[in-house]
This record gives C-alpha cells, sequence and structure tokens, in this order.
C-alpha cells in the first residue's frame, strides 16, 4: 500500500518537459520511481510524403541542441537510399564539421551542466553549484574559455554547413560547397586550440576530481553504478569513430556480442512501449526486454560516451588514447559501469574530437572542390548511423521510386538511453530515501546526479546562469495533504 | 428528414469574357444552377491563389475559373499564368487533402453563353457527386479542448496519404 | 546574483526543439549584457527557477519574455497563458511560435495516424497496440501526461503576442541586436517599435539580400539538387530551376542557405504583407514558368514532387487551411 508519493516536476537542463514520480511504500522505502517524458511532436509521421534530400534540413529541428547529428545521420542516409557513396573530400568535411561540434557540445555540458557537481561538489551551496560557481572557484578564464570552445565550434560548423544552427550543405551524395584554403587555414587554427583546451579540461577533471579522494568514492560507489550492454560506433579497427563505421556491441563483462552495419539495425534493436510516457525504450533485440534490470539477461543498454568508450578497443588519436588508457587503469579495467565516469569519458571524447579537427584540416584533400556524387540509380531505402554526443543515433527511410519518403523510423541519442536513466533514478531514490530520510537539497542533487551523466539531449545544454536544477520536492502523505516541501531557493 | 446536398459553389470570372458570357447567359435566359456564386475580377490573371484557399476555407465545396482563350486575353498572356496557377495550385490542394475535381479552370468568351452556362451545370454535378466539404465545420470539430484523452479529436481527418 | 531593481527576463521552450536557446547563447559574450542588464528569472533549460516562481509573481512583473516553440500540448498552452499574465512583452520567438515551424506539418496528420506511426515503427515491439495515456494506474499510484492537441498551434492562436522574431532559428546577429535595442531602450536611448511587429529581420525578402546573379527567369523545369551535375555558383538558383522559396520569404538571415549553394527552405516565414505564404510563393513560381502549354507545364511541375511541403514548410499552422485555428477568426 503506497502512503506518500514524491513528484519532481518539471527537470530542467534536461529537457523542459521531464518529470518524475517517486511512490514510496508504508515503511517509507521507495516502492518506485517512473521518469515521464510529457512530449511528442511526430517526425516519423510527417516527414512522410516529404523529397528524401529534405531530411537533412528537416531532422535538424528535431533537435536544435545537436541538429548536426540528424544533419549527418539524414545525409548518410538519403546517401545510402540513392545508392550513392559520397567523394571523399565531402565525407571528410561533414566529419570535420562534426567533430567541430563534439568539442562544442561537451564542453557545454562538463562545464555547465556535469562538471559543477564535481568542481564544486554534489552538497555544495545551491547558489555555488553552477558555471558562475565554477568560475569563482578556478577563475573567471574558465568562462571565457568554454566561450570560446563553442564559438569556435560554431564558426567551424558554419563555414562548412552554412548557418551556425541547422547546417543546410548536406544533400544526396555530397555537399552543395567545400571550403576555400583561407577557411581551412583558419579551421586548422582553431582546431589547435580546441585540441589545447581538451587537454586543459582533462588536467582540470584530474586536479578537481581525481584529487579528491571523496569525488573518486562517488565515482566508485554503487550507488551510480549499473551493469548493462554497451553500444558505440567503432571504425575498421575498432576505435570509436563519431561519423562513420559499425556500431559494436559488448556485453556488461566487456565480451564484443557483435557489430553491425547500418542496414542490419533492425536484427538488433527494438523499442519497448509504456503507457505512461510518449518516449519509448529501445532494447537489444537478441536478448529480450525483460524489465528495467541489468544484466547480461536484460536487452537494456547505454548509449554514451561511456559505452562508446567500453564498446571500442580504443582511441583513433594519439592524446586522446593515451587518456583512454590512463581512464580504464584508473578505474579497473574495461568495462566501467559506473556512471559518474561518463563525465570523464566526455571529456576524452571532447579531445579525441579537437584532434580529429586537426587532422581532418591538415589533409590533402580536404580543399578539393570535389564535394558531390550524382546519384545514378533509382532511390529505395537506406539507414544512416552516426554517434550523437548523446547516443547512437539511426536513421532509416523509404521512398518510392521518386524519392519521396513513404516511411520514416528515428532512434534517437538519448531514446537509447531511457532505460538505464530511468533505473539509473531509481537505484539512487531507492538508495538514498529510506524511512526517516529527511530530503535536502543535497539528497535531491544526488538524485539528479544519476541522470546527469547521461546528458540527455533534446534538453539545451547551455550555459546556465544561477545554473541548477528548479527542483521541487512535495511529499503527500495519503490523503494528498501536503507534510513537506522542499524547494531549491533561487540565488 | 436530410436535405439534399446542395453544393456551394464560388465563381471567378474575368471581366472581359466570362462575365459577358454569364450576362448574355442571363439575357437569354438560359437557366443554370444557383449553386454558383459569381464574383467579377478584371482578368483572370488577377486571380490569387489566396482567393481560392479562402474560398475552400470558408465553406465552398468548389471553385470555377473562367478565363479568356489562351490567345484571347484582354491583357494579352495573364491567362496563361493562371493556367499555370491553377495547374500548381491543384497539385497542393490534393497534398492538402481536397479532391482536384473541386477546382475546375475553364476557358469561355463573350459570345460563348450557353457552354459556359453548360460548364457550369457539369461542374455542379461534379462537385456534387465528390459531396460536401465544408472545412469551416470540419475545422471547428477538430479544436475541440481536450477532455481526459490524450487525443482531443475524434473527427476523421481527411488524411493526406502520402 | 538577483537585483530586484533591473528589468526581469523569461525564456520558455515550448513544443520546438532548443534551436532557438542555442541562437541565443551564439550571442557569445553578449549574454553577459542581458546578464548586466536583465534578472533573469525563468528559463527553465538554464536556471533553476520553477513554474511555481513565476505562478507567484504579480501580473505583468516580468518585462521581457520570449517564447519558443508551437503548442502542441495541453502544458505548453498553459505556460503560454500563464507567460502572457506574467510578462509585459511577450515575444513569439522562433518560427514554432510564429507560425507553426517544422512542427506544424503534423496538422497534415490526424493525430490518431501521427501516434499510431510513432508506436508502431518496424523496430517498436508492440503487438499489444499500447499507447501513451492521458491518465494510467500504475500499481503505485496514478500517472498522468499532458493532452496531445488535435492540430499544432501558433502562441498568438492561443494568446495575446507583442513582437515576433521569425526563423529557424533566429540568426544570433539578428539576435544580438535585438538585445541591443532592448537595453538602449531601457536607457531611454531607443523606441520599441509598434506592437505587433515583427522584429530582428527585414521588411523586403531573401532575393534582396542574396548575392547570386539574378536574370529573367525563365524556367523550363524544376530540379531536385542533387540531380545536378553542377549547380552555378553565381546564379540564382530558381534560374536553375531549384525551387528556392527566396521570393517569398522574409529577409533577415542574411540569404545564408543560398550563399553556401542550398536551396532557401522559407524558415524566415511570410514576406510582409502576405497571407497565404503558399499562395504568395505558388504565384510566384508560377509566373516564371516558361510555358503555356498545359502538359508542358505538368511536365515542369512534376519537378516539385511534394507542393505542400515545398509552399508551407514552414507554416502550415498560419495557412488558410491548414491552421492551428480557424482562418475566420483572425483579425
Amino acid at each position: 500500500m503506497v502512503t506518500q508519493r514524491i513528484s519532481i516536476d518539471p527537470i530542467t537542463r534536461l529537457e523542459g518537459h521531464g518529470k518524475i514520480e517517486i511512490f514510496l511504500d508504508e515503511h517509507g522505502e521507495v516502492a518506485n520511481s517512473y521518469f515521464q517524458i510529457p512530449e511528442l511532436r511526430g517526425f516519423e509521421r510527417f516527414c512522410v510524403g516529404r523529397p528524401v534530400e529534405e531530411m537533412p534540413l528537416l531532422t535538424n529541428r528535431i533537435c536544435g541542441v545537436c541538429p548536426e547529428a540528424h544533419h549527418m545521420a539524414a545525409a548518410k542516409a538519403a546517401d545510402a537510399v540513392y545508392h550513392v557513396e559520397p567523394p571523399p573530400t565531402a565525407k571528410k568535411l561533414r566529419e570535420l564539421l562534426y567533430s567541430a561540434f563534439f568539442c562544442a557540445d561537451h564542453a557545454t555540458h562538463f562545464y555547465a551542466l556535469g562538471g559543477p557537481d564535481f568542481i564544486m561538489g554534489p552538497d555544495a551551496p545551491v547558489a555555488e553549484r553552477n558555471i558562475l560557481g565554477v568560475i569563482h572557484k578556478v577563475g573567471l578564464e574558465i568562462g571565457s574559455k568554454v566561450i570560446q570552445c563553442r564559438k569556435f565550434g560554431h564558426a567551424i560548423i558554419e563555414m562548412i554547413g552554412g548557418r551556425k544552427v541547422h547546417p543546410c550543405t548536406s544533400i544526396p551524395g555530397g555537399l552543395t560547397k567545400g571550403i576555400s584554403e583561407e577557411q581551412r587555414s583558419e579551421i586548422e587554427r582553431m582546431g589547435r586550440w580546441l585540441v589545447e583546451f581538451g587537454q586543459f579540461s582533462l588536467k582540470l577533471f584530474d586536479d578537481i576530481v581525481l584529487g579528491n579522494q571523496e569525488y573518486v568514492d562517488l565515482i566508485f560507489s554503487d550507488l551510480y553504478a549499473h551493469r548493462t550492454y554497451s553500444i558505440g560506433l567503432v571504425d575498421e579497427n575498432d576505435k570509436v569513430n563519431f561519423y562513420d563505421g559499425k556500431v559494436r556491441v559488448v556485453d556488461p563483462e566487456g565480451t564484443s556480442i557483435g557489430k553491425y552495419a547500418p542496414a542490419e539495425y533492425t536484427d538488433w534493436i527494438a523499442e519497448h512501449v509504456e503507457p505512461w510516457t510518449y518516449l519509448k525504450f529501445p532494447y537489444l533485440k537478441k536478448i529480450g526486454w525483460k524489465g528495467f534490470v541489468d544484466g547480461k539477461d536484460s536487452g537494456v543498454y547505454m548509449a554514451t560516451p561511456l559505452s562508446r568508450l567500453n564498446a571500442a578497443e580504443g582511441m583513433a588519436t594519439p592524446r586522446a588514447q593515451e587518456e583512454y588508457e590512463r581512464f580504464f587503469d584508473t578505474l579497473g579495467g574495461k568495462p566501467v559501469h559506473q556512471r559518474l565516469a561518463t563525465h570523464w569519458a566526455r571529456l576524452i571524447e571532447l579531445l579525441y574530437a579537437a584532434e580529429r579537427v586537426v587532422e581532418l584540416a591538415t589533409d590533402p584533400e580536404i580543399t578539393s572542390p570535389h564535394v558531390h556524387t550524382l546519384p545514378a540509380e533509382k532511390p529505395t531505402e537506406g539507414v544512416g548511423i552516426v554517434e550523437a554526443p548523446r547516443g547512437t543515433l539511426t536513421h532509416h527511410y523509404v521512398t518510392d521510386e521518386r524519392g519521396i519518403l513513404t516511411k520514416v523510423n528515428l532512434i534517437v541519442g538519448t531514446t537509447n538511453n531511457y532505460a538505464p536513466i530511468s533505473m539509473s533514478i531509481n537505484k539512487a531514490a531507492r538508495g538514498l530515501i529510506h524511512q526517516g530520510t529527511v530530503i535536502t537539497e543535497g539528497l535531491l542533487n544526488r538524485i539528479e546526479m544519476a541522470f546527469r551523466p547521461y546528458d540527455p539531449c533534446l534538453g539545451c545544454a547551455t550555459h546556465s546562469f544561477p545554473g541548477q536544477m528548479p527542483l521541487q520536492v512535495t511529499i503527500r502523505d495519503m490523503r494528498g495533504e501536503v507534510i513537506q516541501v522542499i524547494r531549491r531557493e533561487n540565488d | 428528414m436530410e436535405e439534399p446536398f446542395e453544393p456551394l459553389i464560388v465563381g471567378f470570372t474575368c471581366n472581359w469574357c466570362s462575365y459577358r458570357a454569364a450576362d448574355l447567359a442571363g439575357s437569354l435566359r438560359l437557366k443554370y444552377p444557383p449553386n454558383v456564386r459569381l464574383i467579377r475580377l478584371m482578368c483572370s490573371g488577377r486571380l490569387d491563389p489566396t482567393f481560392v484557399l479562402k474560398a475552400l476555407a470558408s465553406g465552398a465545396d468548389g471553385v470555377l475559373i473562367t478565363g479568356c482563350h489562351p490567345g484571347d486575353c484582354h491583357y494579352v498572356e495573364q491567362n496563361y499564368k493562371t493556367l499555370r496557377r491553377y495547374l500548381l495550385l491543384r497539385r497542393t490542394l490534393r497534398g492538402m487533402g481536397i479532391e482536384e475535381g473541386r477546382v475546375k479552370l475553364v476557358w469561355a468568351s463573350a459570345a460563348e453563353g450557353l457552354p459556359l452556362v453548360q460548364e457550369i451545370i457539369a461542374f455542379t454535378e461534379e462537385v456534387r457527386a465528390l459531396g460536401p466539404l465544408k472545412w469551416p465545420q470540419w475545422a471547428e470539430q477538430r479544436f475541440q479542448e481536450p477532455e481526459e484523452g490524450i487525443i482531443a479529436c475524434s473527427v476523421e481527418s481527411r488524411e493526406v496519404s502520402a | 546574483m538577483t537585483d530586484s531593481a533591473k528589468p526581469k527576463f523569461a525564456m520558455y521552450w515550448a513544443g520546438g526543439c532548443g534551436g532557438c536557446e542555442i541562437a541565443v547563447l551564439n550571442v557569445h559574450e553578449k549574454i553577459l549584457d542581458v546578464d548586466a542588464n536583465f534578472d533573469v528569472v525563468f528559463w527553465p533549460v538554464a536556471m533553476d527557477a520553477k513554474t511555481r516562481d513565476v505562478e507567484a509573481m504579480a501580473d505583468g512583473e516580468i518585462l521581457l519574455t520570449l517564447f519558443d516553440g508551437g503548442i502542441r500540448t495541453s502544458e505548453n498552452e498553459e505556460m503560454a497563458h500563464l507567460l502572457r499574465r506574467k510578462s509585459k512583452i511577450l515575444v513569439a520567438f522562433g518560427s514554432c511560435a510564429c507560425e507553426g515551424g517544422i512542427p506544424g506539418l503534423a496538422n497534415l496528420s490526424s493525430p490518431h495516424t501521427l501516434l499510431d506511426t510513432v508506436y508502431h515503427t518496424i523496430t517498436t515491439d508492440n503487438d499489444n497496440g499500447v499507447q501513451p495515456q492521458h491518465k494510467w494506474q500504475a500499481p503505485e499510484g496514478e500517472l498522468r501526461l499532458p493532452a496531445f492537441y488535435p492540430l499544432l498551434k501558433t502562441l498568438d492562436q492561443v494568446v495575446q503576442v507583442d513582437y515576433y522574431m521569425p526563423g529557424c532559428p533566429p540568426e544570433s546577429t539578428q539576435i544580438a541586436a535585438v538585445i541591443e535595442l532592448v537595453i538602449q531602450v531601457l536607457h531611454g536611448q531607443a523606441t520599441l517599435p509598434p506592437s505587433g511587429a515583427a522584429i530582428g529581420a527585414g521588411h523586403s525578402t531573401v532575393c534582396d539580400e542574396c548575392p547570386r546573379t539574378r536574370n529573367v527567369k525563365s524556367i523550363h523545369q524544376f530540379v531536385r539538387i542533387q540531380d545536378l551535375d553542377h549547380v552555378d555558383p553565381q546564379i540564382c538558383l530558381l534560374e536553375q530551376g531549384i525551387p528556392c522559396n527566396g521570393p517569398a520569404t522574409r529577409d533577415g538571415c542574411g540569404a545564408l542557405c543560398p550563399k553556401a549553394g542550398a536551396q532557401c527552405i522559407g524558415c524566415y516565414g511570410p514576406a510582409e504583407g502576405v497571407i497565404d505564404y503558399g499562395a504568395r510563393l505558388m504565384s510566384a513560381f508560377a509566373s516564371v514558368i516558361d510555358s503555356n502549354d498545359p502538359e508542358e507545364i505538368e511536365r515542369i511541375l512534376d519537378g516539385i514532387p511534394d507542393p505542400t511541403g515545398q509552399f508551407y514548410r514552414f507554416n502550415l499552422s498560419k495557412s488558410l487551411l491548414r491552421a492551428g485555428k480557424p482562418a475566420w477568426e483572425r483579425k
């Protein structure tokens, strides 16, 4: 018999439209919690009837925080629909844009969303646990660096993609334009700065997080650990790649159970529906949906920076590779299941992305004007997969002989993680709330820390002002009378 | 007892030809159904697609556009523009869920009173066969306040098929 | 951090994608000017004020609220009404709030079909036909979701709007200019435009800002951009047969897409004075088709396989036929 209910509504800095309902039983223990997504727009329906070359433009609008991810997945799916291979320069330019985007996006999450928990501490006063607190603690220079990182990232996106938000240059077969030598040189310069910024961020993490035993204990604690499958896109050497490759799936012990090409994704991924939320729950088809549980027999998987590092055999660039090795050495080997370690994994990816920017910007082919291959075959069906910062992104299109869409299926980054996020919240709530527990602000934050590592998208990874999550916890008794209301105070 | 459906048709007529033809039909005492309400334009080329859309959105079941025969336009070439706009508009309307047969372009000269009347009679029957459009009433029903359901709409959607 | 002497600012994201919020952040250092001149009191994606805090404010207490995203659910509408009450100046920010945006394309389908499609995709394992419920009894208690409206509405179809800032998203340079204007107004150095105006945008069309050379247009075919062996970087895209929405679209974006070799898709909304954007664009395209023969015209028009999407991509919610609100109710 349920006696109490805790509603956390709305969650923010996640996607303004999420809420958590925690039910307590008569012993004051958590009976269950539900993480509901109250939003739907219907892209899988209203894109039907549209020409496939518009998909890189239409699907941008699925998410304005990571339109670059949708743009690339759509571009690759459209290439596949036309059975056309873009010229090498086009692929490299797309990956270059994409790597710059990863730098900006990962930096924003670490400094404004996830990082403050560590840099300031999970129990730090609410007023300080945000980007401003970070700046006060470690210096104003940090704020300018983060703004600079975003500025550079978006400048590169605009040079190749045409616009800063919602790029417009990918078409089936390649791009509408290339870059000049002047632009290339500018991108290289920015890329080198971004590499330094990546190294700076990792050093910051070392000093502030890994140098603090309390945080290390937090990272290693079981409260935030889940033993699930991990997936991630890898290149032909099984190294992490954000733009192209196959999806590798490893079990909770780190053994690969297979690698699938985009066209094979329906053999691997299925989605489960619950009546209490608009969002679906993807799971591994070969294992099956067993509910919100951990383990090798459960089809629940994660798709995050942490899972990408677990699912790969290394990083394709030298400095990031060093960090990759150090990461697993420190955390006791592969795979790592402590979800808080995702924040660290994210910074390693930032460094990789920055190194990739420089690699691609100095590639001899990058300024070639040959950026489009004319499609020669009739359009039919195609799948495009990229890694969005928040997880593996799959676009699947079926068209008629004119290239007009008849069917669309999308499995979006954060959606992959909906089950593990729900489980993480539930576990944290169960671990933290017991009979007689006084619900404090710090406790609320520790529940939030359960989902923050996933960097749930559709949420705007933003610079925050006071920058903490607005939370209100209302505790009611059986009759609905309010017993206690705890709120985060505004600064 | 249900009344038989009487289509409401808006007719945009060109001053120099079809409007005069309609006048002629009148003076010849040719009967034609009252379903068509005529609006005079100085030229069929004056027809902005907005007029057609507004007519349909306001409750017309069909729209008839009449202009001078190709080559006879009082303003030389504008009826060709009408032709192109009409062909494009029809396709767009189909994509919006409105049957192509509800909008028709007809050429007539000032002397063609009887042929124009025959066209009007024919088009009225074509629209009658398609049934009522009644866009405002249908749209109104889609705006019901949501009650307890997830979806606050029980009205058939005029779904646009891909 | 709060300074009650500073005027209050809020930003809210309804049924949209968040691109508008990112565009605001892309003003980079200018965001510090916002911080210096305003007390940011409600911005759910950026800071921790709650709906309850807004409810506790006096009517009109917030000086300026930017509202992006369309009205898709009952929750979106509740927030629109709340923020209208509490704000002096409410701006419909971005294409979705102004005219429905890309999510407005959903107005071509019934909500039943939308939900049916989403919950029965090729990878969705749903033999029992489960669909989200407005109210659902979990073993532990009742769970609720907001209602999904039959149509996507624009902000001004539910509340009175003071200004419109078009764009998907509005370009950051324009946002910075508007921020600067508002700060000047605060200091008595400038006045706001008349209520109901479009701000942060031009009064002409994208063609005016586009650097491509325009000659006499005579279209013999419309082409799909991927089917062109070579697109001339100097010449008007429409003249090359690529359906570019520039002629009916408001300027202010800098014609970034045509500059990058891609056609304008119309994200800045209708040019000034246009009632139905699609009608205006259809008229423009039809006028430049170079043929008088019906069969040939039809063949040319086959080059635009999706006219509804082409002509109403961003503004179905404001169209005469598939609007979020009956057209005859508008002023």
